[in-house]
């Protein structure tokens, strides 16, 4: 009979003669509204099991009358009837069905469709001040990371653990330089490399948003450390005249992979900062608040980081020339910059009226 | 042996259970009791978790294998069509690998249940933390994103560098141990908060709370016992208010409790328990109608005071 029960049917009225043969008052109340309470579990079951299909209109509709008439029964319950069995099943109810009643506004569908509606541009731009930060550290990175190499080649070391064979070493030939710019070792396997590339890089990108959690000095040293070895690289092929070629090779994928890192370690920081600085909130609100706010921009960071393997497994191996690469990288920039900043989104028109 | 398990009073002895307990104020109004999961829960539902990830790696690393086995693939030459078939297999690989470990849990809680497949079993979900009156909040996604992005240091960095430093024996560098100690910290990180949050649920605002399915038991009070007529002897069970008047609202609950435990030696101690107290000569063998005349009885006269804004907590209140 779960939740069948009609309004008026026979079997109601079964209950009700029942219910006044109860002896408790608690007892009658409880029957009169048992079947209603089994129909809102029916219901309540079904959409946790996500067979929202197999629920009827009419037990839709009902759902929210059904929940508040279940909120009121627990609220007399309380202080009518003394039936443990009673009050815990009604308080379980309560719990279930207010997850469903008050859940996730949209479902996973939805979530994507505002997300790349304006959801993702607007949450980057909303921390704002915090990609400055990191652009700021990332310039001072690349710095330090030429300033250290030029004042002592040795530093070069340091920075990039030497691996037998690769000749990006410091005395370096032009030749050698060059073809390592322009050679095809990774022409087959372009895909396998990709994937490769994407996987390692969301890694670090999400370390560097997760150790933000630490007030953000964890990822400014990250952010730092990376683009110094980018300073010390800028630095080796300066010393050949091959600045613009160095520039156009990393520009394919770098603009859209230094732009992520940049993103994550801006949430990272946006996290630590209002930590470190909770103004007027406590600092778990705070936490909790721009956790949320850089979810957003980490999703997308974890999104750019595919693109970015893909054009570094693929466009960079088979565009072989500095200028076509240079212009891949430039109108990818272009791309993004356009998405995050001068695009405002159709999904903030509609979410200002919700 | 004490027929009422002794009630715990007093801060030291709190049970653990009473201190996962919450309570949060929905938008109706209604006070909603909630039960923090325990650390020890949350544990065995991430073991599990982890266990059908590393199963669907497996899974899917040998349905690629067979797959390549069955065209040939396995043999091919490099430059041969079949050769980008198995590229693109190894791509396949990758990306699964990845989103299997990252998600797997993003997936599961967004869904309306709120729980992987590990916190289902064990009976427990995520929910949005309230603020700071205690105002019920909803669960986003992004919530449940940035819960999930933190499991990163959290769990896999603390491995990592406990496997670096076990493969490293005694050689192990104090750079070694000193990250060691750092993602040690996040991993423990449950243990020095009182809700038993970690990393991630600061971040994200969330907490994880038992999601108990409990099903309706059948009232006690409604069968023919109830009534105070013992079907198996006839008799008719009926109390005087001073026979009622002895026990309070905890004890009514661990009768009821017994009663629906339904284990003769348990409602024969019961039962004995209740004559010597109120003074009656207890016979055996009718113990379940007597007990459920007293239960309903009892109810009836506390459930009445109640309506009158008399309560009576237990057996020592005066009330």
């Amino acid at each position: 009979m779960n939740g069948l029960i009609g309004w008026f049917s026979k079997r109601q009225d079964a209950v009700i003669a029942a219910a006044e043969q109860a002896t408790l008052r608690s007892d009658r109340f409880r029957l009169e509204r048992e079947g209603d309470w089994r129909r809102l579990e029916t219901i309540v079951a079904r959409i946790e099991a996500g067979r929202i299909g197999a629920i009827s209109d009419d037990d839709l509709v009902a759902l929210p009358a059904l929940y508040r008439m279940l909120v009121s029964s627990l609220s007399v319950a309380r202080d009518t009837t003394l039936d443990a069995a009673t009050l815990g099943y009604l308080e379980g109810l309560a719990q279930r069905a207010w997850f469903i009643v008050y859940g996730p506004e949209v479902g996973f569908r939805g979530w994507l469709r505002r997300f790349f509606g304006g959801g993702w541009s607007a949450s980057v731009r909303a921390i704002g001040p915090d990609i400055l930060i990191a652009l700021g550290m990332m310039v001072a990175g690349t710095v330090i990371g030429w300033l250290l190499v030029a004042g002592k080649p040795d530093w070069f070391y340091a920075l990039m653990p030497a691996e037998p064979g690769d000749p990006r070493v410091p005395g370096a030939s032009r030749a050698a330089l060059y073809a390592s710019l322009f050679g095809k070792s990774h022409r087959t396997g372009l895909a396998v490399f990709a994937a490769f590339l994407f996987s390692n890089n969301a890694q670090v990108s999400i370390l560097c948003y997760a150790l933000g959690f630490a007030f953000g000095v964890p990822a400014i040293l990250l952010l730092i450390h990376n683009t110094a070895l980018l300073g010390a690289m800028l630095w080796l092929y300066h010393g050949q005249g091959l600045t613009l070629e160095l520039v156009g090779w990393l520009s394919v994928h770098g603009t859209t992979e230094l732009f992520a890192i940049m993103l994550a370690g801006a949430s990272g920081l946006h996290i630590g900062r209002s930590m470190a600085f909770p103004g007027q909130r406590a600092v778990l609100d705070a936490a909790a608040d721009a956790g949320r706010r850089t979810a957003t921009v980490m999703t997308g960071v974890v999104l750019m980081l595919i693109v970015a393997g893909l054009l570094e497994g693929f466009a960079r191996q088979l565009i072989n020339a500095t200028a076509p690469r240079l212009a891949l990288g430039g109108l990818m920039l272009g791309w993004w910059l356009l998405y995050f900043f001068v695009w405002r989104g159709v999904w903030r028109g509609r979410g200002a009226r919700r | 042996m004490a027929l009422w398990p002794r009630r715990r009073t007093g801060r030291a002895v709190i049970s653990a259970k009473a201190r996962r307990q919450r309570v949060i104020v929905t938008a109706e109004g209604l006070r909603l009791p909630l039960t923090l999961a325990s650390r020890g829960t949350r544990a065995a539902a991430l073991f599990i978790d982890l266990s059908l990830i590393v199963l669907t790696i497996i899974l899917t690393t040998t349905l690629i294998l067979l797959f390549a086995h069955a065209v040939g693939a396995d043999k091919a030459k490099d430059g041969t069509a079949a050769n980008d078939l198995i590229e693109a297999l190894v791509v396949i690989w990758i990306i699964a690998v990845f989103l299997a470990r990252s998600a797997w849990f993003l997936w599961f809680e967004l869904g309306s249940r709120g729980a992987t497949p590990g916190k289902r079993m064990t009976g427990i979900r995520i929910a949005a933390r309230p603020d700071r009156d205690g105002h019920a909040a909803r669960l986003t996604a992004e919530a449940v994103i940035a819960r999930n992005l933190l499991r990163d240091i959290e769990l896999f960095m603390p491995l990592i560098f406990i496997g670096g430093a076990m493969a490293a024996g005694s050689d192990t560098t104090l750079a070694g141990w000193a990250s060691l100690a750092w993602f040690a910290i996040f991993a423990f990180f449950p243990f020095f908060n009182r809700d038993g949050l970690r990393c991630g649920d600061v971040i994200a605002g969330t907490w994880v709370v038992e999601a108990p399915r409990r099903k309706l038991d059948p009232a006690l009070s409604l069968g023919q016992g109830a009534q105070g007529l013992s079907t198996l002897t006839g008799a008719q069970y009926r109390f005087s208010a001073a026979e009622l008047a002895i026990y309070g609202e905890y004890e009514l609950q661990v009768l009821e409790r017994v009663l629906r435990d339904n284990r003769p030696d348990a409602l024969a101690e019961v039962a004995r328990a209740i004559c010597a107290k109120i003074g009656w000569s207890s016979g055996a063998g009718d113990e379940r109608a007597f007990l459920d005349a007293y239960y309903t009885q009892l109810r009836a006269r506390l459930e009445t005071g109640m309506r009158l804004g008399r309560r009576k907590a237990d057996k020592h209140d005066g009330g």
